[in-house]
C-alpha cells in the first residue's frame, strides 16, 4: 500500500518535532548518543504513525505488534517518538538520564513497564524477538497477522549472538518476524568497513535464510512498501537494511562517526535546532 | 537423629542405599509442570537427553525448541518466549548454561524480570572422567550474585522433582542446578519441601555443630552425622536446598543452638553457599565456620568418589571439619 503525498508530508512534520526533541533531551541530558537516534528518527516515526498496529492508550494491549530495540543507546529517538505518539507527556523528555526518570539512559522495564524490553548491552535484541515469534507462533499458528518487530544497529552485527538468532529464526522460517537494521556505517572507535567490515552484508542475510530488502532508511514510501513486502513473505523471516545517515537532518553531525556517543552542547544544540527549525518539513530524501 | 517429621528413605544408612541421578528428578517434574500448564515450553541447546528434557520434547513436541549450540541464544530467547507469556525452561549443562550465557541471562532475563528457569544440569566435579573442563563448581556464584535470580540446588531426586514442580509455579527467574552422577535417595515422596525453607534433617540435644548442606553433600553430611553419635559429638544437619531467597531464619537458629557451623557444597567455597551462609550470620551472629567445598581449584578426570575425596568433600572431610570447628570455639 503506497502512502499518498499529504500521509508523507504528515510524517516529515512529525519526525522533524521527534528530532528536535532528541536535540533538546540530549542537551538537557549532558550526555548521550546523538547519530544513531537522528538517523533512526525516520524509521521510528514510520513505525509508530503508520505501521505498528499498538495504542499509547492501552499499551499492554495483548494483540499489539512488539517492537524490540536491541540497540538501546538509541533510546533518545524511542523515547521522544513514543511521547510525541501519546504515550507520556512530552515535557517527561527532559528527565532523561536523570535520577528516578522513567527514562533511563538505556530503556529498563522496570521504569517504563511498557518498553517491550530492556536493552543496552548489544547483540541481545534479535534473539528475544525470535522467542516472541517462537512464542507467537505456537499460540496462534502461521496464519498470525501480529508481527514481532527487531531494530538492530549495524555495530551489533559483529556479535555472536545476533548469528545464533538468525539461525534459529531462519531455521524456524518465523514468517512473523521483521527485522531493521540501521546501516549507518558507523560505531563508537570509527567507521563499521575499519572496525570490522560487514559486507556483503545482505549476502550474509540470505545465507542464513532470510528474506532481504534493502531501503533508504529516509524515504517513508520505501520504509512502509518494504514491511509490506515483508509481511507477504511466509516462507522465511524478512531483514530490512535500512541506508541511513548518522546525525539525519542536523548537518554538522551527519555522517562523523564522532557524534556516535556525545550529546551537543549548548552552542551545537542551538545550532541543530536552528537548522531543524528552518528545514520545518524539508528534512527529505535525496532520493525522492 | 533423623527428624521424624521429615520422612527421611528407611534405608538411607544402608549399604545397599537406592542411587538415582539428581537430573532425573527434573525430567519427571518437567513432564508433570508441562502436564499441567501448557504455558510451560522447553529449549534446550543440543543435550536433550543427557539434561533429562526429552521425555518432554517427545510428549509436548510443539512447545520445544532445539536451539543446537547456542547458549546465549538460549537464554535471551527464552527470555522474548517469556514476554509473550510462556514459563520457559532451559537446560544445559551448568558450565554452558548459566556459565557462558551469563550476560544475556542477567539483561535478558533477569534485568527484564522474565519468568524464565534455568536449569544447569552436570553440576560439581562428580560429572567425573569429563574432567574440569565439563565440571561447574562456580554457577552458584554467579546466579545468586544476580538481582531477581533465585537459587534452588535439590539433595536427590525427589527432591529434584518437588524443586521442579515448585518453581514450575513461582513466578520469576529461577536457576535450577542438577548434578549428574547417581545420587544416594535422601527424601521420600512424603518429605516436606517448601521453596525458601530449609529442612532440618538431624537433630541432636545441646549440638556442637550446625552442619548446612546442599545438593548432593546433603547425604554425605548426613554420613557424618551419623559417623559423629558414635563418636559422641551432637550434631544438626539442614539441608538449605533453597540458596536465595535463603531461609535466615533456620541458620541463625541453627547456629544459636549449636554456637558453629560446617557448610557443605560441592562447589567452589569462593562464593557459594557457604558464603551466603556467612554473610547471614556475619550480620546475624556471628559463630565460627568451617567451609566444605571446592578450594580456588579447577576439577579434573577422575570417579565421582575419588574426585569428591580428593576435593576434600568425603565424609570423612565433614567429620574432621566438624572437630576443627568444635575446637575454635
Amino acid at each position: 500500500m503506497s502512502l499518498h503525498e499529504g500521509k508523507i508530508k504528515e510524517l516529515e512534520v512529525m519526525a522533524n518535532e521527534i528530532r528536535k526533541s532528541i536535540i533538546e533531551m540530549l542537551v538537557e541530558a549532558g550526555s548521550g548518543h546523538t547519530a544513531g537516534p537522528l538517523g533512526m528518527t525516520d524509521i521510528f516515526t514510520a513505525f509508530y504513525f503508520h505501521i505498528l498496529n499498538h495504542d499509547p492508550k492501552d499499551p499492554m494491549k495483548e494483540d499489539r505488534d512488539r517492537l524490540v530495540l536491541s540497540n538501546g543507546h538509541i533510546c533518545p529517538v524511542l523515547y521522544a517518538t513514543m511521547a510525541h505518539a501519546g504515550y507520556f507527556p512530552t515535557e517527561e523528555l527532559m528527565t532523561l538520564r536523570k535520577f528516578g526518570s522513567r527514562l533511563q539512559g538505556h530503556p529498563h522495564r522496570e521504569f517504563m513497564p511498557w518498553l517491550e524490553n530492556s536493552s543496552g548491552p548489544l547483540g541481545l535484541g534479535l534473539a528475544q524477538a525470535v522467542g516472541m515469534a517462537l512464542a507467537q507462533r505456537i499460540d496462534k499458528g502461521v496464519s498470525s497477522n501480529q508481527y514481532v518487530y527487531a531494530f538492530l544497529s549495524d555495530g551489533e552485527q559483529e556479535c555472536g549472538l545476533t548469528w545464533e538468532a538468525a539461525m534459529l529464526a531462519g531455521k524456524n522460517k518465523l514468517h512473523n518476524l521483521i527485522a531493521v537494521i540501521d546501516r549507518n556505517n558507523i560505531q563508537i572507535d570509527g567507521f563499521t568497513e575499519d572496525i570490522m567490515p560487514l559486507e556483503p552484508l545482505a549476502d550474509k542475510w540470505r545465507a542464513f535464510n532470510w528474506h532481504v530488502i534493502e531501503i533508504d532508511g529516509h524515504n517513508f514510501q520505501e520504509i512502509v512498501s518494504a514491511v509490506d513486502q515483508a509481511k507477504a513473505i511466509f516462507e522465511k523471516p524478512t531483514m530490512i537494511i535500512a541506508h541511513t545517515i548518522p546525525g539525519k537532518g542536523v548537518g554538522f553531525t551527519e555522517k562523523r562517526f564522532e557524534w556516535h556517543g556525545k550529546p551537543p552542547n549548548k552552542e551545537e544544540a542551538k545550532l541543530a535546532l536552528e537548522e531543524l527549525r528552518t528545514l520545518g518539513g524539508k528534512i527529505v530524501s535525496e532520493h525522492q | 537423629m533423623i527428624v521424624e517429621n521429615q520422612k527421611l528413605n528407611p534405608k538411607l544408612f544402608d549399604a545397599d542405599v537406592e542411587k538415582v541421578p539428581i537430573r532425573n528428578g527434573f525430567g519427571e517434574g518437567l513432564l508433570q509442570a508441562g502436564a499441567e500448564d501448557e504455558k510451560i515450553v522447553g529449549l534446550c541447546a543440543d543435550l536433550t537427553e543427557s539434561t533429562k528434557m526429552l521425555a518432554f520434547a517427545e510428549k509436548f513436541p510443539k512447545r520445544f525448541i532445539e536451539m543446537g549450540v547456542a547458549e546465549q541464544n538460549l537464554a535471551a530467547t527464552a527470555s522474548g518466549m517469556a514476554a509473550i507469556g510462556k514459563i520457559p525452561f532451559l537446560s544445559s549443562y551448568a558450565v554452558f548454561s548459566p556459565g557462558r550465557n551469563w550476560e544475556q541471562i542477567r539483561t535478558t532475563i533477569c534485568y527484564n524480570d522474565r519468568n524464565v528457569k534455568i536449569v544447569g544440569s552436570h553440576a560439581g566435579v562428580s560429572v567425573g572422567p569429563d574432567g574440569g573442563s565439563h565440571q561447574a563448581v562456580e554457577d552458584i556464584a554467579i546466579m545468586r550474585v544476580l538481582p531477581k535470580m533465585r537459587v534452588v540446588v535439590p539433595a536427590d531426586s525427589i527432591e529434584a522433582k518437588k524443586a521442579t514442580l515448585a518453581i514450575a509455579k513461582n513466578d520469576g527467574p529461577v536457576y535450577l542446578r542438577l548434578a549428574r552422577e547417581k545420587t544416594p535417595v535422601v527424601t521420600t515422596a512424603d518429605s516436606p519441601f517448601e521453596f525458601g525453607k530449609a529442612n532440618l534433617l538431624w537433630e541432636s540435644d545441646a549440638p556442637s555443630v550446625a552442619i548446612i548442606a546442599s545438593g548432593p553433600l546433603v547425604y554425605n553430611s548426613l554420613m557424618a552425622a551419623k559417623q559423629l553419635e558414635t563418636d559422641g559429638v551432637k550434631v544438626l544437619v539442614l539441608n538449605l536446598h533453597t540458596i536465595k531467597p535463603i531461609d535466615s531464619e533456620a541458620i541463625i537458629s541453627a547456629a544459636k543452638r549449636a554456637g558453629a557451623v560446617v557448610t557443605a557444597e560441592e562447589h567452589q567455597v569462593n562464593g557459594g553457599m557457604g558464603s551466603a551462609v556467612a554473610e547471614v550470620l556475619a550480620a546475624n551472629h556471628p559463630v565460627p565456620i568451617e567451609f566444605i567445598g571446592v578450594h580456588d581449584r579447577f576439577g579434573q578426570s577422575g570417579k565421582p568418589e575419588e574426585l569428591m575425596e580428593y576435593y576434600g568433600m568425603g565424609v570423612k572431610d565433614i567429620v574432621a571439619a566438624v572437630k576443627k570447628v568444635m575446637s575454635r570455639k
